[in-house]
């Protein structure tokens, strides 16, 4: 299949937009009409055809307007990439895993051709054809790893492993829900996920690192996240969230089907050959509100988990204020009806809206 | 009283502990303001006939009573800026062995730690201590800068101008708290500035 790419923004006048085909391949992440935390972890192992989970790094129509956000947030901010000096291995092996994968899962996109270190790397989509040595970080523009995640979508965390531990010890980080990794770099799992309420009381994340401490060469592991975001910014940073909180405050009624959109990251764990570092990938999806309705079975369980998550994570989650006004648009499209389980649209078994 | 209880916190929120003698040929201890007085507890003359003790007043007067403690090397600096080259060249000369205390406000113990791990000592070689001030090392999330000193949420940024709240996730590597912007979400909505733990 070839993709039609969007010329579209993430800023200013928001011209991001999904097509039929983004919208119905969307990851949803409620599997029941609730939701609580949970480790949730499956194997990253391909998925339905056309779906976000068939191919290890999912390309799709927002690639290169994505890929240009992230150019303008690094030329505003070069902490957003970030590596420790002893990470540039883990660099060098997250290269080759994003380049193995999309040239063999997208042929028709991405080429590499190897001869012995020296490499030749087609990215039809961003018009590059490099040619450079494996492993001599002088014949790149960038860094390693700031070089292949220029060119793959979402935020990369790059995790050292020591002492039964997990360190975040670099990464690229221009699209994440409200962290920063310039302030959170050489922090330690529990470390780095302490403003999160809950989840350590329940015990998610001792055993969310047992999991990811354990994960293999060739079997990743994957999981999906959620969160709310007005208007379909990408870079929702705390860095610059004394620039965007206010846009919180513009949901109105009138605008709030087509401003308020459901983000959702596709997270995916990798173990990483020559440094046995964890690569983390945490891949953002967005959708708008009008968009998610019109597959029926989410419209219904939207709302559900919408009206019945406790306060303390729909402020976590930051939308507290607005949660109101979304349960005042979303009631329009709960018939009570009950939903299938799972996360898919099933769009063809699934009764039309009754109201 | 310089000894303060923090309340329970969470993950990232680095935990101070109190200072006992350790055994060992070589010993530097850093006290700021109030931190002379957790040295004073606990000050033999074995111990401190071994110590290199350096001592920043901060508008405190312990000189006297810690040079009466007879330690092998006594300074005094005025500010920790102006006495962290003496420390780092400490640090250069240090063997393993070397046992560091600190003690004094979260902002000095976070900062000197990290000269201690940079020089490559065990993080079980150092212990530290809180006394005095509660008041905290913050950087702010947008414009980066630290501001010395905060003992007040929500503050302004020394740097930036803009009016921070207070948060307790920490970072060791920069040794500050993480100040955010308090009226991003309704510029100009400042609430009135309280104690951190009132």
């Amino acid at each position: 299949m070839t993709i039609q790419f969007n010329d579209e923004s993430f800023r200013d006048d928001y011209t991001f937009h999904n097509s039929e085909w983004a919208i119905k391949r969307f990851p949803f992440p409620f599997h029941e009409d609730s939701y609580m935390y949970s480790v949730n972890m499956e194997q990253h192992r391909g998925g339905p055809k056309g779906s976000v989970y068939e191919m290890r790094f999912d390309v799709d129509e927002h690639y290169v307007s994505e890929m240009k956000d992230r150019a303008i947030v690094l030329d505003q901010d070069p902490l957003r990439c970030q590596s420790l000096p002893h990470m540039t291995l883990a660099g060098w092996d997250l290269l080759e895993l994003i380049m193995v994968s999309k040239s063999e899962d997208y042929p028709d996109l991405f080429e590499l051709h190897r001869n012995g270190n020296q490499w030749r790397w087609v990215n039809k989509p961003l018009g590059i054809d490099h040619s450079f040595t494996f492993m001599d970080e002088t014949t790149l523009p960038y860094g390693p790893m700031e070089y292949i995640t220029r060119q793959a979508q979402g935020d990369f965390a790059v995790l050292d492993q020591r002492d039964e531990m997990l360190w975040m010890d670099a990464g690229m980080v221009t699209t994440q829900a409200d962290w920063s990794l310039d302030f959170d770099i050489g922090m330690n799992f529990f470390e780095w996920h302490a403003p999160v309420p809950k989840a350590h009381e329940m015990g998610i994340f001792k055993r969310a690192l047992k999991f990811l401490l354990n994960i293999q060469q060739g079997a990743p592991a994957r999981r999906l996240n959620w969160t709310m975001t007005v208007n379909p910014l990408l870079d929702t940073s705390p860095e610059n969230y004394h620039k965007w909180g206010i846009q919180k405050t513009t949901l109105t009624s009138e605008n709030i089907a087509h401003k308020q959109h459901l983000r959702v990251e596709l997270q995916t764990f990798f173990r990483l050959p020559r440094s046995n570092a964890l690569v983390f990938p945490i891949r953002c999806y967005l959708c708008s509100f009008q968009d998610l309705m019109t597959v029926p079975k989410w419209g219904r369980r939207l709302h559900r988990v919408v009206r019945d998550l406790p306060v303390e994570l729909a402020t976590y989650k930051g939308f507290i204020d607005n949660r109101p006004m979304m349960l005042d648009y979303l009631s329009q499209f709960d018939d009570g009806l009950p939903t299938s389980p799972g996360i898919w649209p099933d769009l063809e078994t699934e009764p039309p809206l009754s109201k | 009283m310089s000894k303060f209880e923090f309340p329970k916190s969470i993950a990232s929120r680095p935990v101070w502990g109190t200072l006992e003698v350790r055994s060992g040929e070589h010993h530097l201890m850093i006290a700021e303001a109030e931190g002379a007085e957790a040295v004073i507890d606990i000050a033999t003359p074995d111990l401190m006939a071994k110590t290199h003790l350096i001592y920043i007043p901060k508008g405190t007067d312990f000189s006297e009573r810690l040079q009466a403690l007879n330690p092998a090397q006594f300074y005094e600096g005025p500010s920790y800026a102006a006495a962290l080259h003496r420390i780092r060249r400490v640090l250069e000369d240090a063997h393993m062995g070397l046992q560091v205390y600190l003690t004094g406000t979260e902002g000095m113990m976070g900062q000197a730690m990290n000269e201690v791990m940079a020089v490559g000592l065990p993080h079980t070689a150092v212990q530290t201590e809180h006394r005095g001030s509660v008041a905290r090392r913050m950087q702010c999330v947008h414009c980066k800068g630290v501001t010395e000193d905060v003992d007040v949420d929500p503050f302004v940024c020394a740097h930036c101008g803009l009016n921070l709240f207070v948060r307790d996730h920490y970072s060791r590597r920069l040794a500050a708290y993480q100040g955010v912007r308090v009226d991003a979400e309704d510029h100009g909505n400042v609430p009135e500035p309280k104690g951190i733990y009132e």
